[in-house]
Parts: structure tokens; sequence; C-alpha cells
């Protein structure tokens, strides 16, 4: 593996190791002092094109936790606004000596010209709503964690699909790790073809939701113009929205993830947020072990010695 | 003692192939038929075909404005290398050619520096906006007698009415850049790929909503109507029953859009798959091959679309839509289409000229015709490798293509040589 550009790409054995070495990592994190030596000396850098707050402090956090040195770019701050292009500027990043650039790009393939301007690893950090792989990963982490496997377990993806990175890295890695996954949301949020997706399609919650193990809610993006794509956020919550009525109608196992921002009130009720079976902060830290265990195999692991 | 004498091939006559040779003097066509007597040259025809030279009539030359994408140099000199002996250069220019200072400015620039034939289209409105009609009589008195604001449509419906009127008064043609924009904010194709991939699709309807509005339009108010770069399928039954019902309407397909589909972009998501309207189905390609086959769709257009490497390489939902073809357009409709002489020759030479109201070109080999001509080996094999355009933004650059332009000779004057030796 030279690169993590997107969740289609890997086999189940690649992601049963990524797993394994996570849940390493995630002990590492619980230590008094959360840090090995693993990376000492690698410099990764962070290239957010994009605005982001908590996925950019992830990454930096994996780093520092295998004593890589870290380096940030956001484009405010940058030559981008002198004009500079994109070529140019990740050029120039990987001239001062980075190992491996983390990037996030409001572009679909993005990441991948990084990685065939550069000749360095990147690892892609989101790229328009094309690919979010280490969040594939740390969500099918939690869902290990929580439930003791992915393999046979019955998941929804609920929400707005088609605009989603996280939906699309999410059903590959689920289903390459041998969960059943079925995409829930009203026809406007669909992509217009799932051919090739390995996932059922379904615009009616009601009809799966006891038949679920893991409901995984999407952000309803208000700011994208949702009264375009569905006709109000009070229609949205009936329909798709995690109220607590639907939450207790799951299994009592069953568990409900998110990958944040979340709105309160829209895709979730509070109440539900705030339930034990809620994985939210969860999901937090073990984007912090997953994200390290891809730095680990990208840098650190003996075949880079 | 003729200029040159062309030898051994089959060349589209009047009287339809005919395996003669062609006698050239004094920049015409002087005698068909065997043993015609010594010339300064000798081209050694076996195996090829002799016709007609290429006629593109969707060009963008970029200048004005843009040349450090393409000029009037660069651009002919890729057109004769590919077998054309005139294009008809698109008016999207900055300025744009909306009036006769700039017509007259790419006209004399095209003789003065063309390595072919250079004639010139005309905007639709002024300034590209809309809103008012271009200077269609000063441009008309420069020769243009095609219209279009191509890279954008004539969106507003009685604007479109109006000069269908005004330009189907004086016998010219509009050329319609048949894209909603409101339907086309997306990157490529609207289907599984660019579901797959995320990215905003451009959907076919895009395009079939202009066609069928515009027809009805031209039914009403009668004018020359030609759609440029037909891509989806849905176009092509609205434009034969317009046909059948005896519109004056046209269509041209690009060589990309007969050879591509939109699968290209999954791997890589390389921007030299960009361009507008965007690469479809297997199914609209196997569509645009049988109507230009049919004669549904009339022609080949290049839309020759130069951008400099560092406007596209970048991602591809940044980089500009276009890609250049006049070097390998003929190779890549015989390798995709695999046209008979005579349907090929109609749709790169003949039907072209027509449209674009090119009368030295465009015609059967006969004596007493100007000698603007192409020797085409359907057979020989070759992989594009480099470009005498200024850009190079080709997927058919490093892909191997069937059919290659041995000579092309404008004027009677041999302007590219191929591979093939003389005689």
């Amino acid at each position: 593996m030279k690169s993590f550009l997107d969740s289609e790409q890997l086999d189940r054995p690649t992601l049963e190791r990524l797993l394994d070495d996570a849940d390493r990592f995630r002990e590492v994190l619980e230590r008094p002092i959360a840090k090995v030596p693993t990376l000492r000396g690698k410099t990764v850098a962070t290239l957010f094109f994009e605005p982001s707050t908590r996925t950019r402090l992830s990454f930096e956090r994996a780093a520092k936790a295998l004593s890589a040195d870290t380096m940030s770019f956001s484009p405010g701050t940058s030559s981008l606004s002198k004009g500079e292009s994109l070529k140019d500027t990740v050029q120039t990043i990987a001239a001062m000596g980075a190992d491996l650039l983390v990037v996030r790009h409001r572009s679909v393939g993005a990441p991948a010209r990084v990685a065939a301007w550069t000749g360095l690893p990147v690892v892609n950090g989101g790229d328009g709503a094309h690919q979010h792989p280490t969040q594939g990963l740390l969500d099918a982490l939690t869902i290990r964690r929580a439930l003791g496997r992915v393999e046979g377990l019955r998941v929804a993806i609920v929400g707005d699909i088609a605009h989603s990175r996280v939906a699309r890295s999410g059903v590959f890695t689920l289903a390459t790790l041998g969960a059943q996954v079925v995409l829930v949301a009203p026809r406007t949020l669909l992509p217009v073809s799932v051919e090739g997706w390995p996932c059922e399609v379904t615009t009616d919650f009601d009809e799966v939701l006891e038949t679920l193990d893991v409901v995984y809610l999407l952000r309803v993006q208000t700011e994208r113009g949702g009264a375009t794509v569905f006709p109000s956020v009070r229609e949205y919550l009936r329909r798709y929205g995690m109220t607590r009525q639907r939450f207790a109608r799951l299994g009592p196992d069953a568990v409900v993830l998110h990958p944040g921002p979340m709105n309160r009130g829209v895709e979730i009720e509070a109440a539900v947020a705030d339930d034990p079976r809620a994985l939210v902060l969860e999901q937090v830290t073990n984007g912090v072990a997953a994200r390290m265990s891809v730095l680990y195999h990208l840098l650190g692991s003996p075949e880079h010695a | 003692m003729h200029d040159l004498l062309l030898v051994g091939g089959r060349v589209l006559t009047a009287e339809g192939m005919a395996d003669v040779d062609v006698a050239v003097a004094g920049g015409r066509v002087v005698a068909l038929g065997r043993e015609l007597g010594p010339a300064r040259e000798v081209l050694d025809c076996a195996g090829a075909w002799v016709g007609p030279g290429f006629v593109d009539v969707h060009t963008h030359a970029r200048e004005p404005g843009g040349e450090w994408k393409e000029d009037l140099a660069t651009v002919t000199a890729a057109a004769v290398a590919g077998g054309y002996t005139a294009i008809l250069t698109m008016p999207n220019t900055d300025p744009p050619v909306d009036g006769a200072p700039t017509a007259r400015y790419v006209l004399e620039r095209g003789r003065a520096i063309g390595r072919c034939t250079v004639g010139v289209a005309g905007t639709v409105t002024l300034g590209r906006r809309g809103e008012a009609l271009s200077h269609i009589d000063d441009l008309w008195d420069e020769g243009v007698r095609v219209f279009t604001d191509d890279g954008d449509v004539v969106a507003d419906a009685e604007m479109l009415r109006r000069a269908l009127a005004y330009i189907g008064d004086r016998g010219g043609v509009v050329a319609q850049h048949a894209v909603d924009a409101t339907l086309a904010r997306g990157a490529m194709h609207e289907g599984w790929v660019s579901a797959r991939l995320g990215m905003r699709g451009i959907p076919a309807v895009a395009e079939t909503t202009i066609v069928a509005r515009d027809l009805l339009l031209v039914a009403d108010t009668p004018c020359r109507y030609h759609v440029q770069h037909v891509a989806a399928a849905g176009c092509i039954e609205l434009i034969a029953r317009a046909k059948d019902r005896g519109l004056p309407v046209t269509a041209e397909v690009t060589p990309h859009h007969l050879t591509f589909d939109h699968t290209e972009v999954l791997a890589g998501t390389d921007p030299v798959f960009k361009m507008m309207p965007p690469l479809r189905t297997a199914d609209d390609v196997t569509a645009v091959r049988e109507a230009l086959r049919s004669g549904i769709i009339d022609l080949v257009a290049t839309d020759h679309a130069p951008h400099a490497d560092h406007e596209k390489d970048v991602p591809f939902e940044e980089a500009p839509n276009g890609v250049i073809g006049l070097e390998w357009a003929a190779a890549a409709v015989n390798s995709a289409v695999g046209l008979d002489p005579e349907r090929f020759f109609d749709r790169m030479s003949i039907a072209p000229a027509r449209l674009a109201g090119f009368d030295e070109h465009g015609h059967r080999i006969a004596p007493g015709r100007p000698a603007n001509l192409v020797v085409f080996d359907p057979t020989a094999e070759w992989v594009p490798s480099g470009t005498m355009s200024r850009s190079r933004n080709s997927p058919y650059l490093g892909r191997r293509l069937v059919g290659r332009v041995r000579w092309t000779i404008v004027d009677g004057t041999i302007r590219h040589e191929g591979a093939a030796s003389r005689a």
C-alpha cells in the first residue's frame, strides 16, 4: 500500500490488518503517556484545502502519538490566495521534506493527483463527495469494538448519500468486511445510480428499522440548500430522523453512529445523541487510532524500514 | 508538365470510387485517368484513398486573445497534419467575433499565417451575452455564414427566435451549443460513474431539452439550424424526426464522442477526458456511431479545444472543458466507425464544406476543381506521440489508431507529408 486514497482499493485481509493495528494503537492512547516512537524522524504534512477542524486535529494527534513531526497548511494563509496552482503548492511542500501528505480537497480525485505530482504517500482526508477512507476505517473499528464483529451485521446508512464521501467510504469498507449495508434516503438524496455498489437501497426507513444492528446517520447539510432536496427539516425528521420512537424500536444491542458534527433535532434527536448506545465520541477516539494505523502502514511498518 | 501526379490510389470521383491517377497543375485538378504524362512530383497513393481535403466546422483557434493555447499558425499546422484543407474557427475568442473588425482580423491572419483555408463563424449575440443580436449584416459582408455562441447556449427562446428569423432571411446557419446551462453545472455525464465518484453530473436531458425546444422554434421560424457536438442518443431521434418533416436541420459529432464513454473518467479522474458535452455511456457512443453511418448526424466536427498544461493539469472538476483533435480526427473516426470511403469523405469533407460555405473545398475530384485534397491510408496503424498544436490535451496521444494521412494538398501545394515516402 503506497497511498490510502479510497475504500474501494482495500481487500479484506488489508482492512483487517489495519483494524488489528488500530486496536493496538487504541490501547496506546489509553496509556498515561500516550505516545510511541514508531515514526520518530518522519514528517507528516496535513494539507486541508477545505475547512476542517476535527479531521485535521485527529490526523495531527495520530501523527504526534507516533512521534512524527507535523506541518500544516491551510488555504486562507497561503500562496493559493496569491494564485499559486495546487500542483505548485504541493510540490513546494514536498520539497520542504515531508514524508507523507494528508490531503483534503473539495475536488474529486485531488489527493490522487497530489500523489502523482509529488510521488509521496498520500492519505485522502476527504475529496469532494467521493471518498473519506479513514472515516470508513474508524467506523468499522467502532462497530467491531462495540459489537465484536462486522461480518453479518445489518448496517443502515441514512441521509444525504448523494453528497456524502462518508457514505461512499462506509459502503465499501463495511461490505468488504462482510456487513449487509442498506442505504436509506429520500429519492433526491440518493445517488442517480448505485450500479456496482455492494448494498441495498430503500426510501422507507421504518420498513427496515427493526432489522438493523447499526444505524449510521449522516449529517443533513441544510447549508447545501436542504430546501431544494427535501420539503422541510420537520418533514425530514419525521421520515428519516432518529427520533426516540425509532430508537426504541431498534434491537437492544443496536448502536447508532454519526460522523459529526451532529445537527441535533434534524437527523438525530438530542435524547438519542446522548444515549450510551450512540457511539459518536467513541468514533472520535477510534479515529485517532485508525489514523495511527494508516500512518504506520504507510510509513513505519517493517515493509518500509 | 504537371505539378503533382497522384498515382495508384482509389479516388472519389463524380462517378464514385475509381482506381485512377490525378494530375494537378496551377492549383487545380487538371486530369483523371492513366498515363497522364510527366509531373514534377509523383505521389504513390497505393492502398490509399484520394479525396477532397477534410473540412472542420468547429475549431477553437484561440486567436485573438488565447494565443498561449493556440494561434492561427499552430492550429492550421495541426489541421493540415490531420488532412484538413479548411477550418471554421469558433467566435468565442477575446474579443469575440461579433462584428466586422474581429472577423476581418481572423480572416486576414488566417490568410497571412495559415497553412490552410481559414473561415470564421460569428456570434449570434453581442459579446456572447445572449441579450442582443450581434452585427449580423457586417459579419455577413465579411463572408460569415455560420453564427453560434458556442461555449454557451443561446438560452433565451425569444432571442433565438429573432436570430432564426434574421439569419434565416439571409440564408445563414444558426449553430447551437445545445446544452442547457442550468442542467450542466456538473463536470461529467450523470450516471453510475458520476454517482460512484461523487461528482456532480450533467444529465443527457441537458442536451435533449434544448434540441427539442429549438426544433420547435425552427419549425415555427425556418432557418438552417445546426446542432453542435451531439453526445446524447436522445438527440438523434429528435433530429431524425425534424429531418423527416423537411426542416433544414444538420448535426455534428466529435471524434471523441465516437470513441470514448464516461467510464474513462473512473480510473484516475484524468481531466483529459473532460469536455462539454461530457463523454456519455457506451449506448450513446453506439447510437452516435450509427447515426453518423446512417446520415442522421451529417458530419464530423473536431471541437478542437486547446488548453495549456497548467490549465488542464488540475483536479478534474476544476479543469476547463475540451480536447484537441485535428491531427487524428480522421484516424479516430476511421478506427471507431469504419465508414466506406464514400460516406467517409461525405462526413469529413463534403457535408461540412456545404454547411460552412467553403465553395473551394469538399467536392468530388474532377478536372477544373481547386486541388484541395487528402491522401488517406485507411489501414495504416500508428500511435500519435506529438502534436503541431501549441497544446497537447488529447486522450488520443499514446493510443493506437488505424488510418493515417499521407499527404495534404492545399491549392495544389503539398502542405503536409506523412510517414509514406514518395515514389
